[in-house]
C-alpha cells in the first residue's frame, strides 16, 4: 500500500505522536513495506470464519464486588511528574 | 565456586554445609560483574540480595526454608516488583518504582526465592535482539560480536553467564525461546492463562505469557509449579489444577510431528538442519514416533503476529501520556503537547514504528482489511494446530532459522528482524506451550535450539519430553 505524508500525519494525530521531517520519510517507506508484507493474509480466504477475539476458555469470570485498596494515595501519586499531595497536576486545558 | 545446574545440588550442599546461600550470592554478584560488558543486567540488587541471603541461609538451617531456598533469580526489566524501578527497557519509564509486585513475584517470594536485580530486554519486549533497548544492546557472552536474541536477551546471558540460577522473563512472539536457543538455555512459553499477566507491563495482551529461563530442566519445572495458576488479579487465568511437574513421568512412546515447512524452509541455516535432523533420529531411536507434517500457514504467521500485536500494544502503550507517571516533557505548553511531546521524546524508533502500525490496522478503513482478516486468521492457525495436535503429541521445529546473528545486521530491515521469530510466533498465536532446548553448537561456535510445541496446559509432558532431547 502506498502510504503518502497525508495518512502519516493522521495516524501520528490519532497516536499522539510527532515526528521530524526525516523520520516521516523513513516511516513512510517502512510502514510501505510493512503493509506489503501483510498483504499475504489476503492469500487465505476467510469468508465463513469467525474472527478470534479471546484467547481463554475461562467463561464469566466473576468475583464478589467489595472494595479493597491495593495501594494507597500516596503510592498512586509517588511517580507522578507534577503533583501536590493529594492532586495529580496536569496543564491547563480549560479555555477562560 | 561450581556452576550449579540445578536447585537440587544447590540445596543439597547448602544442607550438607559445603556452601552457603550468601556464597552463592557472592559468586554470582562477582560474575556480573567481571561480564559487565555483556549490559546483562540493568540494576543489580547487591545489598537486598546479600541481606536476604542470611536470613533464607538461617531458614535452611531451621528447616522452614521455601521450596525455592537457595535459588536467585533475576527479573527481566518489564515485570513489577515492589518499591524496585522498572521500565521496560524505556526512557518512558525512567525513575519509575513499582508500587505493587507481579503475582509471579510474589509467589517466587514466598517460595524464599532471592531476586537479585532486573535485567536488560528490548524496549516494551518488541524486538528481536535487543537492540532496541534504551540502555543499548545484550552481547551473547559465546561470541561478544553477536546478539543475544530478544526481546529477553539479559535474561538469557544472565543465565548463560551463571550470574544467577535462573530468570523470569515474557515471550509474546519468542522473546524468552529465540534468546534462550540463541544463549544455549531452556527456554518456556506457557499455555496462555498459564501464568499470571498481574505486573507484567502488557506488550500484546492476548499473546503475552511469562515464562522462566533456567539452565536444568528441573529448576523449570519446579519454577512452573510455583507460578502457574489461577489468579484473582487476572481474568484470563485458567482454573485449570497446576500439575506437580518435578514428579511428573517421563512420557513413553509419543506421537510427534514436525514441521516440514520449518525444517526445510528456504532461509533455514544447513547445521541448524542437520541437528534438528538428529534430534528427530535421537527421539525415534528412543522409540517415539516422528512423522512429517504439513502446517500450511508458515507464510501467514509473522502478518498475523504484526497486525494484532501492533494493534494491542497501540491501545496499551495509550497510558503512557505524561501526565500519571513517566516522562513529562519540559517542552510541552498545554495538554496535547505535553501528551505528544512526553511521548515522542519517551518512545524509541521501534516502539513508535508498532503504534503507527497498530494505529493504522485500528483506524477506520482498515480494520476490517487488516485486523479483523487477521483475527480470522489466527482462527484458522489454532484450529489447524489444534488438528495437528488432536493428532500427535507434540510439534516439533527449530527455534530459530539461524543462530544468533550480528549487531547491525537486521536493524534497518524490520522484516528480515521481524522474521527471526518465524518459528516461534506460532504459540503465541494459538495460545499454545512451547519449550526450547539446546541442540548442540554450530561449527560458528553457537549454540542452536529445538522447540517442541504440545496440546494447550501440558506443560508436563513437555518439559519431560524436552528434557530427553
Amino acid at each position: 500500500m502506498d502510504i503518502n505524508n497525508e495518512m502519516i500525519d493522521k495516524l501520528a494525530d490519532l497516536a499522539k505522536l510527532e515526528f521530524t521531517a526525516e523520520e516521516k520519510e523513513k516511516l513512510k517507506g517502512d510502514l510501505s513495506k510493512i503493509t506489503g508484507f501483510i498483504e499475504k493474509l489476503n492469500e487465505l480466504n476467510t469468508d465463513h470464519v469467525e474472527p478470534l477475539i479471546f484467547m481463554t476458555n475461562e467463561v464469566n469470570v466473576l468475583r464478589a464486588d467489595e472494595v479493597h485498596h491495593p495501594i494507597t494515595k500516596e503510592e498512586a501519586l509517588k511517580n507522578a511528574p507534577a503533583k501536590d499531595s493529594d492532586y495529580f497536576h496536569v496543564p491547563k486545558f480549560i479555555e477562560k | 565456586m561450581e556452576n550449579y545446574n540445578s536447585l537440587k545440588h544447590i540445596q543439597s550442599d547448602i544442607q550438607q554445609n559445603k556452601t552457603t546461600l550468601r556464597g552463592l550470592v557472592l559468586h554470582y554478584l562477582g560474575n556480573i560483574s567481571a561480564r559487565k560488558n555483556l549490559n546483562a543486567f540493568i540494576e543489580v540488587f547487591q545489598e537486598e540480595a546479600l541481606s536476604q541471603a542470611d536470613v533464607i541461609d538461617h531458614k535452611i538451617k531451621q528447616g522452614t526454608a521455601g521450596k525455592l531456598a537457595g535459588l536467585v533469580i533475576g527479573l527481566k526489566d518489564n515485570i513489577c516488583y515492589k518499591n524496585h524501578q522498572v521500565t521496560a527497557s524505556s526512557k518512558i519509564l525512567a525513575g519509575f518504582e513499582s508500587v505493587y509486585s507481579a503475582t509471579v513475584v510474589s509467589r517466587l517470594i514466598a517460595e524464599d526465592a532471592i531476586i537479585i536485580g532486573r535485567l536488560n530486554c528490548d524496549e516494551f519486549a518488541m524486538g528481536a535482539s535487543n537492540e532496541t533497548s534504551t540502555y543499548g544492546p545484550v552481547k551473547n557472552a559465546f561470541d561478544e560480536t553477536r546478539v543475544s536474541g530478544g526481546s529477553s536477551g539479559g535474561a538469557a546471558v544472565a543465565v548463560q553467564s551463571d550470574m544467577c540460577q535462573a530468570t523470569i522473563a515474557s515471550d509474546t512472539g519468542g522473546s524468552v525461546r529465540q534468546p534462550a536457543a540463541f544463549c544455549g538455555v531452556i527456554g518456556i512459553k506457557p499455555t496462555y492463562g498459564r501464568v499470571s499477566r498481574n505486573g507484567l507491563i502488557a506488550y500484546a495482551s492476548s499473546f503475552d505469557q511469562i515464562g522462566p529461563i533456567t539452565k536444568s530442566m528441573y529448576d523449570m519445572q519446579l519454577l512452573m509449579e510455583v507460578i502457574s495458576g489461577k489468579d484473582d488479579a487476572d481474568a484470563t487465568t485458567s482454573s485449570n489444577p497446576v500439575p506437580e511437574y518435578t514428579t511428573a513421568i517421563a512420557p513413553i512412546k509419543q506421537k510427534i510431528a514436525y514441521i516440514k515447512e520449518c525444517v526445510y524452509h528456504e532461509g533455514i541455516d544447513l547445521e541448524v538442519q542437520k541437528s534438528t535432523l538428529e534430534v528427530i533420529e535421537k527421539l525415534k531411536q528412543q522409540g517415539h514416533e516422528v512423522v512429517e507434517v504439513s502446517f500450511p500457514y508458515l507464510e501467514q504467521l509473522v502478518p498475523v503476529y504484526y497486525v494484532l500485536t501492533t494493534a494491542e500494544a497501540s491501545s496499551n502503550l495509550s497510558r503512557f501520556s505524561g501526565l500519571m507517571y513517566g516522562h513529562r516533557s519540559a517542552n510541552a505548553k498545554d495538554l496535547e503537547s505535553t501528551f505528544r511531546k512526553s511521548r515522542s521524546e519517551g518512545f524509541g524508533t521501534e516502539v513508535k514504528r508498532r503504534i503507527m502500525l497498530g494505529t493504522f490496522v485500528l483506524s477506520a478503513g482498515s480494520y476490517d482489511a487488516y485486523y479483523t482478516k487477521a483475527q480470522k486468521v489466527r482462527r484458522l492457525v489454532q484450529e489447524k494446530t489444534n488438528e495437528l495436535l488432536s493428532q500427535y503429541d507434540f510439534l516439533l521445529s527449530p527455534t530459530t532459522p539461524t543462530t544468533a546473528f550480528k549487531f547491525g545486521e537486521k536493524t534497518d530491515n524490520p522484516i528480515a528482524m521481524y522474521l527471526a521469530d518465524i518459528f516461534t510466533v506460532h504459540a503465541n498465536i494459538s495460545g499454545n506451550p512451547a519449550i526450547s532446548v539446546p541442540m548442540g553448537k554450530h561449527t560458528n561456535g553457537m549454540p542452536m535450539g529445538v522447540q517442541l510445541m504440545a496440546k494447550h496446559f501440558c506443560e508436563g509432558e513437555m518439559m519431560q519430553l524436552a528434557s530427553t532431547i
